[in-house]
């Protein structure tokens, strides 16, 4: 993993990589998620439980694996600035704490939505709902550190110091479901001793959860370099207030 | 079409639902897109003129 860091970590490789990648990533994106679209709204059956409330489950469960896949992403991208210094990882940070905030967003509201007629509340702050909830407000509070000081690198450094202590909350969402007595139902696709979810259901899941990461990569790509034109836009200011001086 | 809309008596359900999550994600799209836009125009126009104070 450094390794592989380690050798991303310079702009102009960065950007060569992101050139080849970027277009892959757009079309499966689209061809991912508009096949998982069709399938999950149109050919998978209702459930014999939930009837077709359970449509709610492939935008709803994607989302929430990403809201803690980017956030893992971010914390090892902390890592890497706070012992690298790589000023890549710092922007590539500050890049995904948004797309996490989103698919955090997706997931809570979602899962609301789904839990009125089925668990009849919109909201209970029971274990996983309330550690879902505390990732949404560690990327809000990623955002704003990072851009709380005139200081890019101070900020840069505090946002990751926040991102690296609150990554204790993944595990905590993980098995939350198992350590305490939730609403929220137990895990039935990563599980020890396999799916408990039916294939018919699993795949247009799996297909969705695939779409969602391309997208993810999309989003990525783009904003790290937007990240990188601000950089270099503050330095020209920089150097424009100095000549000016 | 109409039993489809209905999603079996859940559509207040399901179609909010995909609705949000279209807003959400295609709007993060959208902003980042132009985020990307204006700065590109931002570093252009200052390189343009650091280049021209060093070679006036």
């Amino acid at each position: 993993m450094p390794s592989l860091l380690h050798s991303l970590a310079s702009p102009a490789r960065f950007q060569r990589i992101s050139a080849h990648v970027f277009p892959w990533a757009a079309v499966l994106a689209t061809g991912l998620i508009g096949c998982g679209l069709v399938w999950a709204l149109v050919f998978v059956p209702p459930d014999y439980q939930q009837g077709d409330t359970v449509r709610v489950m492939y935008v709803h469960v994607p989302a929430a694996w990403m809201s803690m896949f980017c956030y893992a992403v971010m914390a090892v991208l902390s890592v890497s600035f706070l012992i690298w210094k790589h000023a890549l990882a710092d922007l590539a940070a500050r890049a995904s704490a948004p797309i996490g905030a989103a698919f955090t967003t997706v997931a809570l509201i979602t899962g609301s939505l789904w839990g009125k007629p089925t668990w009849g509340t919109y909201w209970e702050w029971d274990a996983r709902l309330t550690s879902v909830l505390v990732l949404f407000f560690l990327y809000l509070g990623h955002m704003a550190l990072s851009n709380a000081f005139d200081d890019r690198e101070r900020g840069g450094r505090a946002a990751a110091i926040l991102a690296v202590v609150g990554a204790i909350n993944l595990p905590i969402i993980k098995f939350s479901v198992e350590w305490w007595n939730t609403l929220h139902q137990p895990a039935s696709v990563l599980r020890m001793d396999g799916p408990t979810i039916h294939s018919s259901m699993l795949w247009p899941l799996l297909v969705m959860a695939a779409g969602f990461t391309a997208f993810y990569v999309v989003l990525l790509l783009i904003r790290i370099r937007s990240e990188l034109m601000a950089r270099r836009i503050e330095v020209l200011q920089r150097h424009r207030a100095a000549e000016g001086a | 079409m109409a039993a489809f809309l209905d999603m079996g008596g859940y559509a207040a359900t399901v179609w909010p639902s995909y609705g949000v999550t279209a807003v959400i994600l295609i709007g993060l799209l959208v902003f980042s897109l132009r985020q990307l836009a204006k700065r590109r125009e931002q570093l252009d126009a200052l390189e343009a003129e650091r280049e021209r104070s060093r070679n006036p």
